[in-house]
């Protein structure tokens, strides 16, 4: 699509004014923040990319999750046109046809000139894009710095191969009555405790549930929880496979345990199920994105269930401190872009304090920023239903830990090889050893 | 004695040219005709083709060009009890639904045949599951398969007969004969429809003749309907075979393959791995491994089912 008039009128008046409040893009300005100190929330270094002569983007992005998110996000391209005349055209794909869609961009060296993608998406073709150290550097340092998950996600032997954008959070949402009544006053924070709270919600009727089907973002989630809580990898450091080890075979044996005490049918479960299964009050415990919290919050019909919605985050495991998946998306500039420049600064007006902060806040705790200046953002601390996602970029891990990024991590996941692993171990199919043992032999093939 | 004749115009007999001759040729003319059908064969359906089974046989991934492995990604597969049971899944799921929908198919071709009141009606409605795109049908079953909201496990608790939901789709057996019940559902109208065509084919004085020589209803259907609808039912089970296997939506949408890989077929097994997974040569390698399937089932319908002595009643 592309950001006209009628799409612009669309978003909230404050966000279409915000071209007016950012002011011009003039090299003079730019120098002067150039030369001034980098204090937080200060644009960084802009005079280093000034758009060349008659330049046009196109971004292809994710098909927005929360309207306001695309509303903003739109306003702050629509102000960055307004500054500086770069026409930028975004085109959406939904959220999973962006890497083949982007990898075929890359490959024929034609098509969109930014692509706003999942996880590990620019490994795949790091050689076709733009090194954007220079950006990401300047964006690190005017910013409070980069989460260490996140800029992992961007860098490549050193060099910034794609700029973070942001990470989807994932939280236990859970009925706040049914874990009282279960004898819960406060929720456990370690994977025994949350164990036991699963049990006594079994035993009042009011169960957990968690994905063992083929849900690509909850599915993923919950497996990689269950692995690294319990001190898992599927790789080591040298991208060897490292997945048949006490600690997965203690991690399965915690599914088995926590599986035994969910709702029946979760080995079906897709990514829509967990939800519908819990605003139908069929399940008291999930873990999800904020959407979920939304979905009730929208429907006055659901009003009681919204106003019983706690949020908080996975419990910690025997590893000791909270690591979780999470999707994240980054933006990557192909090398095929003929302006580079003006996609530089474009991504460097996006991340700008006040357009970034824009547009965190009316992504409604959805996005969980990339730049720990973001962490002081008011929609954090507006909601306590929005806290536990605060932490996502926190306590993110990276795909395929500890080994690197690339093919073989994005393949393992897209294959679903741990969440099979664990589904059928907890289902009984294959004995906790040999679904590891089949686990390896799928890992290997991707690690060869 | 020979004679030679002599040419009495000065201007020389001006050769005509390649499109000229090739239109006055016959063959030429053919061929002519032939070629832009031939063209979009070679763009849409060879090349492809090729280009598939030539990424078989290398490492290619999304984005990036692979080199010739030979037949590593087979012996790969091989070797691959995911693909092996996607391979079994496959079968069954063709097989079982296959055979349901050519017989319930049939059934219903013979009744429709028959002089019903609103006969037109039904018909036309008959066709409402093959017409409704594949992707809604498979969310109105993916709903009626849930493991919370299954209406059948609603009617079945209400009337007590059972104390919890069916858990249809996340037991491998239950979830096997679950796609196969969407797919029969789906793919009846077609065998009917086509069987229909058929049978109004089938004169009705021969009928009528077996009926005076005294054959039975069973009789007339298994000496006179059937053998002259046998190469109906070739080719409309030629097809819904085909289907059948390469079936890819239904699955997609109610289970992506799951639960545990119980459910993946070939088609859903090769896209997981080729497009999310960006193994390209992999999954072409297991769409590959497909063609063979298709072409027995081809060859077993064009040579098995269209054979003249069966046609006739004495095979």
């Amino acid at each position: 699509m592309t950001i006209d008039r009628r799409t612009l009128l669309k978003g909230s008046a404050a966000m279409a004014a915000a071209g007016a409040l950012i002011g011009p893009f003039g090299a003079s300005r730019a120098a002067a923040q150039a030369a001034a100190p980098a204090a937080p929330g200060a644009a960084p270094a802009a005079a280093m990319f000034t758009p060349e002569e008659g330049a046009t983007l196109r971004l292809l992005r994710w098909v927005p999750f929360v309207k306001g998110e695309e509303e903003a996000w739109n306003a702050n391209t629509k102000a960055f046109t307004d500054a500086t005349g770069v026409q930028v055209t975004i085109d959406q794909e939904s959220w999973e046809d962006v890497r083949p869609k982007a990898a075929v961009a890359a490959n024929v060296g034609s098509g969109p000139d930014m692509v706003m993608s999942w996880f590990d998406d620019p490994f795949q073709y790091p050689d076709k894009l733009v090194e954007v150290t220079d950006l990401c550097t300047a964006l690190g340092e005017a910013h409070g710095g980069w989460y260490e998950g996140l800029a992992a996600y961007g860098q490549q032997d050193g060099k910034w191969i794609s700029t973070p954008l942001c990470a989807i959070g994932n939280a236990v949402c859970y009925r706040d009555s049914h874990v009282k009544a279960a004898g819960f006053n406060e929720f456990p924070t370690d994977t025994d405790g949350f164990l036991a709270l699963c049990t006594a919600l079994k035993e009042k009727g009011t169960p957990a549930g968690f994905p063992h089907g083929k849900a690509v973002g909850d599915g993923n989630n919950y497996a990689h929880w269950l692995l690294w809580s319990h001190g898992g990898m599927t790789v080591n450091e040298a991208g060897e496979v490292a997945i048949n080890s006490p600690e997965t075979l203690a991690a399965i044996d915690y599914a088995k345990k926590l599986y035994a005490t969910f709702i029946p049918g979760t080995e079906s479960w897709l990514d829509i199920n967990n939800n519908r299964a819990f605003l139908a009050g069929e399940v008291s415990l999930t873990a999800n994105g904020v959407s979920l919290y939304y979905a009730a919050m929208k429907d006055p019909a659901m009003k009681a269930i919204a106003d019983d919605i706690r949020t908080t985050n996975l419990p910690v495991g025997p590893v000791g401190k909270p690591v979780e998946l999470h999707q994240t998306s980054t933006i990557s500039i192909f090398s095929h872009c003929k302006y580079p420049n003006a996609a530089k600064a474009y991504l460097e007006f996006m991340y700008r304090s006040e357009n970034m902060n824009r547009w965190l806040e009316a992504a409604s705790a959805y996005c969980c920023q990339a730049l720990k200046e973001f962490a002081a953002n008011p929609v954090w601390t507006s909601n306590p239903i929005h806290a536990p996602y605060a932490k996502a970029s926190e306590s993110l891990r990276v795909n395929g830990y500890a080994g690197p990024l690339g093919p073989a991590s994005a393949g393992a996941m897209a294959d679903y090889v741990l969440v099979d692993m664990f589904a059928e171990a907890v289902t009984g199919q294959r004995t906790p050893e040999e679904a590891i043992a089949n686990a390896e032999r799928r890992l290997q093939r991707y690690y060869r | 004695m020979s004679s030679t004749s002599v040419r009495t115009d000065d201007a020389p007999r001006r050769r005509p040219g390649l499109l000229t001759r090739m239109i006055e040729s016959r063959n030429g003319l053919g061929f002519l005709f032939m070629l832009p059908a031939g063209i979009f064969l070679l763009f849409f359906l060879t090349y492809p083709l090729g280009l598939g089974v030539w990424l078989g046989f290398t490492d290619t991934k999304i984005g990036r060009s692979g080199i010739f492995v030979g037949l590593e990604n087979y012996r790969w597969l091989f070797d691959d009890p995911v693909f092996w049971l996607a391979v079994f899944n496959t079968l069954f799921y063709t097989v079982f639904a296959s055979v349901a929908k050519f017989a319930l198919g049939l059934w219903l071709a013979m009744l429709l045949n028959r002089h019903l009141p609103f006969k037109n009606f039904f018909r036309a409605i008959i066709l409402l599951p093959w017409v409704v795109p594949t992707v809604l049908s498979a969310m109105a079953f993916w709903w009626i398969f849930d493991s919370q909201f299954s209406i059948i496990s609603w009617v079945l608790m209400r009337i007590g007969l059972i104390d919890q939901p069916i858990n249809f789709l996340g037991d491998p057996w239950n979830a096997r004969w679950s796609v196969i019940a969407a797919n029969i559902w789906r793919g009846i109208p077609f065998v009917a429809i086509s069987l229909l065509a058929g049978l109004q084919t089938i004169p009705q004085s021969l009928n009528e003749a077996a009926a005076i020589d005294g054959a039975t209803p069973w009789q007339r259907f298994t000496k006179v309907t059937l053998p002259l609808l046998t190469p109906i039912i070739a080719v409309v089970m030629t097809f819904s075979v085909l289907f059948t296997f390469t079936d890819f939506q239904l699955i997609y949408v109610l289970t992506r393959g799951g639960p545990v890989n119980a459910t993946h077929l070939m088609a859903t097994l090769s896209f997981q791995r080729a497009i999310p997974g960006g193994q390209l040569g992999e999954g072409a390698a297991i769409a590959v491994a497909m063609i063979p399937f298709l072409l027995a089932a081809i060859l077993f319908s064009f040579f098995g089912l269209q054979r003249r002595k069966w046609q006739q009643g004495n095979d």
